[in-house]
């Protein structure tokens, strides 16, 4: 397998801004307000470094998950910028987004598995999605599928599967690309503590063979245990921001 | 494009179909019922027009010339008529010829009174032209035409007014053309209506795709060859039901209604299928082409 963060993030385009090589992520003042009115994200600024491991925080309707999503460009922000590795999201071209969130492993809070096929397929997908030869594809996936412990349920479809293994089926998904970024919106939420601990170590790995990861977490025992970076959201506002730290409100 | 991608996409448009039997079903039902009524009346419209035609090109003007008019004036007079636009073609019958064919019939079973006008050719001042058209509509100007010749004696046209076939044949067309028309809106109206029943779970799915990194054309493509391939059943089984029932329709028809079997004249199933063949499978392949398409394309926007 070649190495975790292998796969590039924008493989055209002219650099949009001045920060330097070790940003992958930057807010500037972003701010997200639904249609319905509900002021989601209030004027956020963040960076985050390549290489970075980082925990995001919160109460429930705080914003984590609206942060994950502008970052996948499925939404868009009412206000501010957002870079990720040195390009303003606000104004990528339609057609470059495919490429964009190729270079991106996301697990959903909701999963987002597709129903009408099974687990094998769901993963295949993902490397059918960037191109990648059939004869890698079989075997990649089970040995993606044994890695957060299904091998054996790789032809079971989504609605047979409990929800902690629906999530490990979806962070197999996000993973089988080696991604530059992982986006984890509470990838453990569903897990008893001994396998929380395996997908958190797992994540550690991938983390460091390269990968920029963010994790979304109400896990306080394993955000403290890990001594990593820790932001915290409350209403839209960051509050605050630590190295090494653990978990607070 | 990469191979694995088409392999990929052929596979899984062929999945969707039996992943959503009754959709499918559905689809190909309604896709089967209308080309089959399209089928039908182009196969109607066909065996009329034909028929048109033939009884168009069987219709002729019969000249006959002043007494004396010599046979090489008569000949040059033909050669002049045959080089008009509106005239198939022109066939010379002598003045002996005239009166062979008609005593075969007038003297049958009695041929030995024939013999009485031996040597006198009664019909001496009966040679005449037979004229044959290639459009019926332009008789009456025609004939208009051979009586302004000088040494035309008397025209003979055809009972059965030339207008008629040319009027007949026009409406034959608007009227297949507006049921063909009307067909073809129901056939869209319907075959959208059972592809967005089964949207919703596409439109989930599409935007997953999405999200994953897909591009609008891995998404579209499953979906357009599920499309296209419904639309080839769906076409391929009325035209292969339409082959194998038009002889049995037409000799029920000729059995039922035997007094019209000297007017009716059918067209072989093979002189049909060569334009229904063709005809129908695209328009099946380019309604459901147009189906998914429009479809897919509504939720690509994620
Ligand atoms: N699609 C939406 N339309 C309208 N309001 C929304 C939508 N999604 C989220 N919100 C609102 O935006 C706010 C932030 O939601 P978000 O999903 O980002 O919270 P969260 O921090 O992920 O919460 P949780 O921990 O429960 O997942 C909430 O008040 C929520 O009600
Ligand atoms: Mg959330």
């Amino acid at each position: 397998m070649s190495p975790w963060g292998s796969r590039k993030l924008f493989l055209r385009g002219d650099i949009d801004c001045i920060y330097g090589e070790y940003e992958m992520i930057v807010f500037e003042n972003v701010s997200k307000t639904y249609e319905t009115g509900t002021p989601a994200l209030n004027n956020v600024n963040l960076k985050i470094e390549k290489g970075e491991f980082v925990f995001i925080v919160g109460n429930s309707g705080s914003g984590k998950s609206t942060l994950i999503k502008l970052l996948l460009k499925e939404l868009e922000p009412s206000g501010g910028k957002i870079y990720v590795n040195n390009k303003l999201l606000n104004r990528m071209k339609r057609r470059h987004i495919p490429r964009y969130r190729r270079g991106l492993g996301v697990v959903f809070q909701d999963f987002r598995l597709l129903k009408d096929r099974n687990v094998y397929e769901n993963i295949a997908f993902a490397q059918r999605v960037v191109g990648t030869p059939a004869r890698v594809i079989r075997r990649q996936v089970p040995s993606m599928l044994s890695l957060v412990g299904l091998a054996e349920k790789y032809r079971s479809y989504p609605k047979q599967l409990s929800g902690g293994e629906q999530q490990r089926v979806a962070l197999a998904r996000a993973l089988v690309n080696n991604p530059a970024i992982l986006l984890a919106d509470e990838p453990t939420g569903n897990l008893d503590p001994r396998n929380s601990w395996e997908i958190m170590r797992l994540l550690e790995e991938i983390n460091k063979r390269g990968t920029t990861v963010l994790v979304v977490t109400h896990n306080q025992e394993i955000v403290d245990a890990m001594k990593k970076r820790v932001i915290t959201m409350h209403k839209g506002l960051i509050t605050s921001d630590e190295k090494k730290s653990g978990y607070h409100q | 494009m990469r191979f694995n991608t088409i392999v990929y996409c052929l596979k899984q448009g062929i999945k969707n179909i039996f992943r959503n039997k009754l959709f499918s079903l559905a689809s190909i039902s309604t896709m089967a019922a209308c080309i089959f009524l399209f089928g039908l009346f182009y196969s109607i419209v066909m065996n009329v027009q034909f028929m048109v035609k033939e009884a168009e090109s069987s219709l002729c003007v019969t000249v006959f010339f002043e007494p004396g008019t010599s046979e090489t004036r008569i000949s040059v007079l033909g050669q002049q008529i045959a080089g008009r636009n509106e005239v198939s073609h022109v066939e010379y019958t002598s003045a002996d010829e005239a009166w062979d064919s008609f005593k075969d019939v007038y003297f049958e079973g009695n041929e030995e009174y024939a013999k009485a006008f031996m040597g006198d050719n009664p019909l001496i001042n009966c040679a005449y032209q037979t004229i044959y058209l290639s459009e019926a509509s332009m008789q009456e100007s025609l004939v208009n035409y051979l009586e302004s010749i000088p040494d035309v004696r008397k025209v003979n046209k055809s009972e059965l007014t030339a207008n008629s076939f040319a009027d007949f044949g026009m409406l034959i067309g608007y009227v297949s053309g507006a049921i063909i028309l009307i067909l073809l809106a129901v056939a869209v109206f319907l075959i959208s209506n059972t592809v967005s029943v089964g949207i919703t779970v596409r439109r989930e799915e599409i935007s997953i795709m999405k999200l994953i990194g897909a591009t609008d054309f891995f998404v579209r493509a499953p979906f357009l060859v599920e499309g296209i391939l419904i639309g080839l059943v769906g076409a391929a089984i009325p035209l292969a039901a339409i082959y194998y029932l038009y002889g049995s329709v037409i000799s029920y028809v000729l059995e039922q209604f035997s007094i019209l079997s000297s007017v009716m004249v059918f067209l072989p199933i093979t002189d049909v299928f060569r334009s229904l063949l063709p005809v129908g499978l695209i328009l099946g392949v380019g309604i459901g082409f147009l189906g998914s398409s429009t479809t897919t394309r509504k939720h690509l926007r994620v």
